[in-house]
């Protein structure tokens, strides 16, 4: 027997299907009949949900009538477009010329480590989510992580650990 | 009047050439004698320019375009092959292979692979490169290709094949860079994709990335189990296509030399699809009659003996769902016959009868368990199919010679086939079989024999219409094959649907693959319009040559009728012959 929450939960689940069936029709027409709209669509679709949902990728489909994997061509195409929801925290690395040579990689690889070490110690999966980027402009300070917008330079990777533990602090 | 294509005129390695304006450098050297390798440009699909093996020189360019890619121009003076391109091109092969596993033993397609031949003709000897082999699994999902994406070389072949002539869309080209690969949409499993099992994409794939899924080790063990009773039917178009893989030429009919074949490989009853196909005839024609002629049942009624079609036609084409003949396709109306009227005539028990079926097709897997009514008989119809492709592979495990293969008759009374039944197996002929018959039911006369070959339905145009006078009354019918062809005339009879006009058409033929069966994704390799055209001579000739050529005259299809089914449409029947069909989602994920 379904409990009285069971209904409710699944009322909510019914409504947030309602409301994104409604918020992809609105963007998709408002882009209605131009030339190369799905890129744009998919921008104002990721700036809503923080990513692109499959379901909703696959309302935006029907709504299109184009099939999924034009839609999965484009959104694995450019880096840009995001699969899996953001995490609560950015962490940004810049992988530029500059950064590369001064050790990009080695800080990177430091970062997965660590949060490795923080999701066996409770710590939520996707709390962090790690990118590598192209250059940001600050190759004066390489190698550089920007951090939720602030940008960390010179960084050795015996330092990632105090930064996202200070992230955590937060 | 038709306008003549402008000639251009260039050289080819010093000789002169000339070929209509718009031809590839690709296409003119071919012609001219030349064969530039490739591994992405296939006959039925435009260039992609993926692989970059098809590089030449052009005398005045520093650059060494794509021959596939790039027209032939007036005075062109162009190198196909010296030194340095086979230098070049053999580079190439070893960049592939860096990303390839050497696993050409074990590989479904070794013997026949286009990268391994070229491997072998450039003369590659070691890996010098470092290997990067991607670490993804295969996909098994869905019982009638397999995908090994290790072995993709990202030639886009399958996904143009999937996407463009199909207008299925289960594959797509993710990612790019060195991250670029061929797969479903968002990764998720072919089984949960729209894919609907046609193999267009393992008959065009260079290499043995995408293959069909293999079972002749389960039919060897059912043969060598003395339990077992084990009959085994042939489809219309596999009679034309099989001797390819045995070095005669396309369109070669050996019926009788694969008669004589099966039992020498122990199958105790030989029996022939083109006898069910009959029998779908009588089945067809006869519903047919019912929604033309009595009005009763939607209009126009569309053939299904394609299960790709049909699992397209479930997903994509929902409303349409009741215009669908519910006659079952002839390789499953032979499995139930066999287990039921054969086995009690024969006095075999039914639950140790083992029915197999060699198809040109991959989809003829899926549709053994398609739905319930797959099991008329009480057990399953047709246990196994093989394809064509499986089957040359199985007489050549068995060390039978083919070629010195006697003639032998099929037996009696699932063995006996009109020209009707033949031309199942190429677009249109459902449907001419189908008109010959009908005009008989309706009329009560055979067609008269200048008009017996509906000429209108034959041919390789994607789209074929035709208007046959039955009594005064006019038939309109469509012709489609390739599924992006067939949403354009089910478009046509949406269109007059919602103006509540009367229907374009009346009777539609659909088969999924391009030509019909016999360019079905189990046919030997190397498909191309050339090869089709002549597959299709080969059953249109073995229609001509038979002395009955409507579906109607088969005495055997008249004894079963007698003796067991009593007539189209009965009871039984209804029962054991017709299926339903229900929406099934295009995503399961």
């Amino acid at each position: 027997m379904k409990t009285k929450s069971a209904d409710a939960e699944l009322g909510s689940l019914l409504d947030w299907v309602e409301g994104m069936r409604k918020r992809v029709r609105e963007i998709a027409r408002e882009w209605e009949g131009r030339e190369g709209n799905l890129i744009m669509i998919l921008h104002a679709i990721q700036n809503e949900f923080g990513y692109v949902p499959r379901g909703v990728a696959n309302e935006l489909a029907r709504e299109m009538g184009i099939s999924m994997a034009r839609i999965y061509e484009v959104i694995t195409f450019y880096h840009y477009f995001r699969l899996t929801p953001p995490g609560s925290h950015t962490v940004q690395v810049c992988m530029g010329t500059a950064c590369y040579l001064k050790g990009a990689e080695k800080l990177h690889g430091e970062l997965e480590r660590q949060l490795k070490l923080m999701e066996a110690s409770g710590v939520r999966k996707g709390e962090f989510h790690v990118e590598n980027v192209r250059c940001i402009g600050c190759c004066g300070m390489a190698p550089a992580v920007v951090m939720d917008g602030d940008t960390h330079g010179r960084l050795c990777p015996d330092a990632v650990k105090d930064i996202l533990k200070r992230k955590r602090g937060k | 009047m038709i306008r003549q294509a402008t000639m251009v005129e260039a050289r080819i390695n010093g000789l002169p050439v000339k070929a209509p304006e718009g031809t590839s450098i690709l296409d003119a050297a071919r012609r001219a004698g030349v064969r530039i390798p490739t591994l992405c440009k296939h006959p039925d699909l435009l260039p992609t320019a993926a692989c970059g093996l098809c590089i030449v020189k052009i005398a005045g360019d520093r650059k060494m375009p794509r021959a596939c890619a790039t027209a032939l121009q007036n005075g062109m003076d162009i190198t196909t092959h010296d030194g340095e391109l086979t230098r070049i091109r053999r580079t190439i092969l070893e960049l592939i292979l860096s990303t390839h596993p050497n696993a050409c033993l074990t590989c479904g397609r070794s013997g026949n692979c286009e990268l391994q031949t070229l491997v072998g003709e450039f003369g590659v000897r070691n890996d010098r490169l470092e290997k990067h082999i991607r670490d993804v699994p295969s996909d098994h999902s869905n019982g009638s290709i397999i995908i090994d994406f290790a072995k993709c070389i990202n030639c886009a072949r399958c996904v143009q094949v999937c996407q463009e002539v199909q207008n299925v869309w289960a594959l797509s080209i993710l990612h790019r860079g060195i991250q670029m690969r061929m797969a479903p949409a968002g990764d998720i499993s072919l089984a949960d994709s729209p894919c609907i099992k046609c193999g267009q994409c393992a008959a065009h794939c260079p290499t043995g990335a995408i293959v069909e899924h293999d079972e002749i080790a389960a039919v060897w063990e059912a043969l060598g189990d003395p339990d077992t009773f084990c009959s085994v039917q042939i489809a219309p178009s596999v009679r034309v296509a099989l001797g390819e893989e045995f070095g005669f030429p396309p369109g070669t009919n050996l019926t009788r030399q694969i008669y004589a074949t099966m039992r020498r490989l122990g199958f105790k009853a030989v029996f022939d699809t083109n006898f069910s196909a009959d029998l779908t005839i009588m089945e067809e024609a006869s519903e047919f009659v019912e929604r033309f002629a009595h009005g009763r049942g939607s209009l126009p009624l569309i053939t299904s003996c394609c299960p790709a079609w049909t699992d397209y036609m479930e997903k994509n084409h929902q409303d349409l769902i009741n215009n669908f003949s519910t006659a079952k396709s002839p390789q499953q109306m032979l499995g139930v016959v066999a287990k039921t009227y054969f086995s009690e005539k024969m006095g075999i028990d039914p639950s140790k009868h083992f029915q197999v079926s060699i198809m040109p097709c991959t989809a003829k897997k899926y549709e053994l368990e398609r739905t319930d009514e797959m099991f008329a008989s009480g057990y399953q119809d047709v246990d196994i199919t093989l394809t064509t492709r499986e089957l040359a592979r199985m007489i050549k495990q068995s060390g039978l010679v083919f070629s010195e293969m006697p003639e032998e008759d099929a037996d009696s009374v699932l063995g006996e086939y009109t020209g009707a039944g033949t031309i199942f197996g190429t677009t249109g002929g459902v449907m001419e079989a189908a008109l010959r018959t009908g005009y008989y039911f309706v009329t009560g006369e055979n067609l008269p024999q200048d008009g017996i070959e509906i000429m209108p339905v034959r041919g390789l145009e994607g789209v074929k219409e035709a208007e046959i006078d039955i009594q005064g009354a006019k038939v309109r019918v469509a012709v489609a094959h390739g599924m992006a062809n067939v949403d354009k005339v089910l478009d046509r009879v949406r269109a007059a649907r919602e103006r509540g006009e009367e229907p374009p058409y009346h009777f539609i033929e659909v088969m999924a693959c391009p030509g019909g069966c016999i360019g079905g994704g189990g046919q030997p390799y190397g498909i191309s319009n050339e090869v089709r055209r002549k597959r299709m001579e080969g059953l249109y000739q073995d229609d001509k040559d038979r002395a009955l050529r409507c579906s109607h005259e088969n005495p055997s299809i008249k004894q079963i009728y007698k003796d067991f089914l009593g007539e189209p449409l009965s009871e039984k029947a209804e029962r054991l012959l017709h299926t339903r069909y229900k929406p099934r989602k295009t995503y399961r994920r």
